[in-house]
């Protein structure tokens, strides 16, 4: 027997040792949102806590299950019982859990998201009810923040490396038909269908061919890549391996980035799992394939998500892109045949292969199939990392899985694609999430940043802030994109502070063309569309920046002044106390007053003043906002 | 704190032993430096130019265009402010500004007395918690001014690492 079979076989028991533990066990999310979020002092509390009561169990450190916002997130097993899974769960709750219900008999349903397995519990429902996941699909995450990343015997035992065998089954070219026929498209950004980069590659007759994996997430807002690989490493390997396999890769390269360190530290854990189980080194599993595999931590630059600059950093160089043609799948690495797939993409391969490509077109609209990946983020009120069929709409995952904006808030549009992508309105939320309709819209799929904006932010803001963005990881290489997106930023910086010119509105149009049209690489080509996105959809609130010199959502900080209503004001001297300038002055007791020459409008005051009284307003030429006031003891 | 010479030869030599001296492998031979020294010294990379056969030039061309090197030692505790866009919409520039107020820096720099650094992350992918800040890697999330003078305040005792 191989050591694959064997680890099988232990897989299996394993799992089902823990299906059937007759002790409790715990798991608890502990990915970097997790960590964030204080899962390390739950786990840290939990295991002091049985150590306390003498208590026969375990606990497991999984990944991410998705709903960041509820996070740490601790999932019961107790025997018998449903697995349980509760949110929000700090030092306080687990003692209680497990007073109430480890020990008792109350499973605490006002924590509960919901049960994780079959089974009955009194005002528990099954977690595939909860808002966050009625319109979710999850396939890509299905093992994350269930199984232990670290123990390949989790993976192995809920259907890991199966699609892998079936390849090895299929062979090279069955394989690429089965992936050809799911019609798999790159989950990156552009969408480039799979099958037609792999078969370029293919046709290109040489000795040596590299696949690389493409983990430098750089877009800001976008954290599907890390979460996935934090919580379920080798399900991104098995589709390298698969995809390999496929082209007659004998080498490949992982690019992540280094301000991942949790996913390098998986990621590394994973590989030497895969060398002990014959998955990795020559003639694996007896087929004759033979596959090493290297890491190469990124070193903070964003354009290396760009093909070519890519393969300039893994070669050691300065990561600046060059023209293609020709392509890398046909000269990339080390001027050999590459193939570079983003994280997802590889991920999505295993179930093809497992489940075949006739299961993965039922999924997804007419021409994006399968499911795709969201880090949902902003002012939303779940937020998290989500998995949706493509062609869902927009409005769907803003509302019903995202819970809409914040009471009091209207939401204002979405920013889809990070620094490549666009705003999309509000008024357009009916879209549907494929490649096409986005890219219509004059944003993009991207690799699947999705942040929720709301009448607090401000758009010209927003289109600075992606600018500063790109122009500041622009190699420099090719003047369109250095000269042009510094031109421009310098524009939307004259408009923020108030100092817009009437033409600057089409200056701005006539540049973005310019910079899209004639760039070398993807960086520049689609650096604009942040700024035509809003310019087409807020037109009106750049005018309102250039024309009446104010700030509708009052954050252009040079357009904001902030002031106190003496009316309100208890004089409890909190803004005083906080303000990093002195700028505010007054007595305990009497109204403060601020001095708006030292003021730098940083909008600590605003924070500060207790809910009860909101006395600090702000003013953007003839509009001013007041807070609204909290019950509580208010002033009389 | 500076590094003598025999330090960085010892270094160097260990870094390319294990690594190997070929051009692909000169950005991970970096990151060890920077892993191990806090920055790159000046010494260590005339010793890596040395050995390699890469000129020193090229080695400086290929370090200053990836924001992660460093060419000055760090301060003590490193501060970093993320500044992705759910960051960026939930308040990180107030952050960085009470930051840039309270330890009188500006991002890049480093404190008179060295104790902390402060820098800004392009995106660690806690956009679901935002905005976050992290101290000497730890994320914190869900930051405020406030809580930010706080952190300030915890970190500018004595040494506690």
């Amino acid at each position: 027997m191989t050591a694959l079979q064997q680890a099988f076989e232990t897989a299996a028991q394993q799992w089902r040792q823990l299906e059937e533990s007759k002790t409790p066990v715990f798991f608890v999310g502990a990915a970097t949102c997790g960590r964030a979020a204080g899962a390390i002092e739950v786990i840290e509390r939990l295991k002091n806590e049985i150590k306390k009561r003498n208590l026969q169990a375990q606990v497991i450190e999984v990944g991410c299950l998705g709903p960041c916002s509820m996070e740490p997130i601790l999932i019961v097993h107790k025997n018998g019982a449903p697995r349980l899974c509760y949110g929000n769960v700090d030092p306080e709750r687990i003692s209680a859990i497990l007073d109430r219900y480890v020990a008792g008999n109350d499973p605490c349903p006002q924590w509960a998201l919901g049960r994780m397995t079959q089974g009955r519990i009194d005002g528990i429902g099954d977690i595939a009810d909860h808002p966050m996941f009625r319109a979710q699909v999850r396939h890509i995450l299905k093992r994350c923040g269930l199984i232990d990343p670290e123990n390949v015997h989790h993976y192995l035992a809920n259907s890991g490396y199966r699609g892998f065998l079936k390849a090895l089954e299929l062979g090279r070219d069955g394989t690429f038909d089965e992936v050809r026929k799911s019609g798999l498209r790159g989950r990156g950004g552009a969408g480039f269908p799979t099958w037609r980069k792999w078969q370029l590659c293919r046709q290109t007759a040489s000795d040596i061919k590299y696949l690389i994996c493409n983990a430098d997430e750089g877009d800001p807002g976008a954290f599907m890549n890390r979460s996935l690989i934090e919580s379920d490493p080798h399900s991104v390997l098995e589709g390298m391996l698969i995809a390999a396999f496929s082209i007659g890769a004998g080498e490949g390269y992982i690019y992540c980035r280094a301000e991942y360190p949790l996913a390098l530290h998986r990621l590394e854990t994973a590989i030497c799992q895969m060398r002990r189980l014959g998955l990795l080194g020559s003639n694996i599993q007896g087929s004759g394939f033979s596959f090493e595999l290297h890491i190469k931590k990124g070193a903070g630059a964003f354009v290396c998500g760009e093909e070519t600059a890519l393969i300039a950093s893994i070669e050691g160089r300065r990561g600046m892109p060059r023209p293609r043609p020709p392509f890398p799948a046909v000269s990339g690495l080390w001027e050999k045949p590459t193939i570079i797939q983003n994280v997802e993409t590889l991920a999505n391969l295993a179930m093809i292969l497992d489940n075949g490509a006739g299961w993965f077109v039922r999924y997804g609209s007419a021409s994006s199939k399968g499911t795709k990946t969201f880090a949902l983020a902003g002012k939303i009120n779940r937020t998290g990392l989500i998995e949706v069929p493509l062609g869902i709409s927009l409005k769907d995952v803003i509302y019903d899985i995202g819970g809409g904006v914040g009471a009091g808030k209207k939401l204002k549009g979405v920013q889809t694609g990070g620094p490549s992508g666009g705003c999309i309105p509000a008024d357009k939320l009916d879209l549907p999430v494929d490649y096409e309709s986005l890219t219509a819209s004059g944003s993009m799929m991207g690799s699947g940043g999705m942040i929720a904006l709301d009448d607090d932010t401000c758009m010209v803001d927003i289109a600075k802030y992606f600018l500063s963005f790109t122009q500041a990881e622009s190699c420099g290489k090719c003047p369109p994109c250095r000269i042009g997106t510094r031109a421009m930023l310098e524009i939307l910086e004259k408009i923020a502070s108030g100092r817009g010119a009437a033409d600057d509105m089409d200056k701005l149009g006539t540049m973005a063309q310019t910079v899209r049209d004639a760039s070398l690489c993807g960086l520049g080509q689609t650096a604009p569309n942040p700024v035509l996105t809003t310019l087409r959809y807020f037109g009106a609130e750049y005018e309102q920046h250039i024309q009446k010199r104010q700030c509708p959502a009052f954050v252009c900080a040079a357009l904001v002044s902030y002031h106190i209503d003496a009316e309100r004001c208890s004089g409890c001297t909190a803004c005083v106390k906080a303000c990093p300038v002195e700028a505010i002055l007054g007595e305990r007791k009497k109204p403060h007053k601020i001095d708006q020459s030292k003021c730098i409008h940083c909008g600590v005051c605003l924070d500060t003043c207790p809910e009860a009284y909101a006395a600090i307003y702000r003013s953007s030429g003839s509009l001013t906002r007041y807070e609204q006031r909290k019950s509580g003891e208010s002033k009389s | 704190m500076t590094v003598s010479a025999q330090q960085n030869n010892a270094v160097v030599a260990e870094l390319l032993s294990l690594h190997g001296k070929d051009r692909s492998h000169l950005i991970t031979v970096l990151q060890d430096i920077q892993q191990h020294f806090g920055y790159l010294p000046r010494q260590a990379v005339t010793q890596l130019a040395q050995r390699t056969g890469i000129s020193a030039n090229e080695i400086y061309g290929v370090a200053t265009f990836y924001a992660q090197f460093r060419f000055i030692p760090p301060g003590e505790h490193i501060i970093q402010v993320c500044q992705g866009t759910a960051c960026h919409v939930r308040g990180s520039w107030q952050l960085l500004q009470e930051l840039q107020q309270r330890l009188g820096i500006k991002p890049g720099q480093t404190t008179a007395d060295g104790r902390f650094d402060l820098r800004r992350v392009a995106c660690i992918g806690c956009c679901a918690l935002a905005p976050v800040v992290t101290v000497d890697g730890n994320v914190h999330a869900r930051m405020t001014p406030k809580e930010i003078a706080l952190l300030v305040k915890q970190h500018s005792g004595k040494k506690d690492r």
